[in-house]
């Protein structure tokens, strides 16, 4: 097959309306890489963990921007979502299953976890009071 | 209402939504609040047999739902969850908290 090179970037408001949206966009976009059933589902779930933690805990529900970058470099894929938003002081305890700051909104903390069990690579970048940067990456085709 | 319940003999079906995620989850348990208010439920049985997308926010769902009526005596179940469900169930640690079928 010939080596692919693609890219795509998106910007749109913090909107729990928009977690559908970008799920879908990031899957459609992805698509060229002919994934399987299974890849495609993880690779959604893991951008909906990504842009809903930019929205709930980010933002805090409040008005804001969130990017996506996504790059296909042959058969892998890698996948950026950012907000500027409050950011994480300790994201080594922020990635620990389980750990969530929002449980009287019924989380899970398991966000993260998700992210790390669907994708091959997750990468956390974040200042307090700046925002968060997470990137993932995977090999689509590895069977 | 979005989402269609049916009771019988106080079991309620509650029939999840396409896509389970944060969006539809704050409509999802706002809704299952008051219907579990309102009628004293002995089960309670999440249909997932539309659904094809669930993230983090339906465990928040699921686990909520199952301390309420568990604190009155009720028996939960999930059913018809497709393979990425079943994975979000088996990651979670869902499947031990309550019964899939
Ligand atoms: N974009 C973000 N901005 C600020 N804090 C974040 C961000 N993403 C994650 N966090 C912090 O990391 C914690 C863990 O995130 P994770 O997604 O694993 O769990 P959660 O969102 O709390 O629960 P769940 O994802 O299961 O609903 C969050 O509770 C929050 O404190
Ligand atoms: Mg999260």
């Amino acid at each position: 097959m010939e080596y692919l090179r693609n890219e795509m970037k998106m910007e749109f408001l913090a909107l729990s309306s928009n977690e559908g949206f970008a799920r879908v966009a990031v899957g459609a976009f992805v698509a060229e890489l002919n994934p399987t059933v299974d890849e495609l589902a993880d690779i959604k779930t893991a951008v909906s963990e990504a842009v809903t933690n930019c929205i709930i805990h980010g933002y805090e529900q409040k008005e804001g921007s969130i990017w996506i970058h996504c790059l296909i470099e042959g058969r892998q894929v890698e996948i950026s979502v950012v907000d500027t938003g409050k950011g994480i002081r300790d994201v080594a305890q922020a990635r620990e299953p389980l750990f969530t700051t929002k449980p009287e909104l019924e989380r899970s903390g398991m966000g993260f976890a998700f992210m790390e069990a669907f994708m091959d690579e997750v990468e956390v970048v974040s200042e307090p009071g700046k925002g968060t940067g997470v990137t993932m990456r995977k090999i689509i085709g590895e069977g | 209402m979005e989402h269609i319940y049916e009771k019988e003999y106080g079991c309620l079906i509650l029939k999840m939504p396409a896509e389970l995620d944060h969006h539809e989850a704050e409509f999802l348990k706002e809704e299952a609040d008051q219907l579990l208010l309102k009628y004293p439920v002995r089960s309670l049985v999440f249909d997932f047999a539309d659904t094809c997308f669930m993230d983090s926010s339906g465990i928040g769902v699921i686990i909520g739902r199952c301390k309420n009526v568990r604190f009155s005596g009720g028996y939960v179940k999930a059913i018809h969850l497709n393979d990425q469900i079943q994975r979000i169930f088996q990651l979670s640690g869902l499947k031990k908290i309550l019964e899939v079928e």
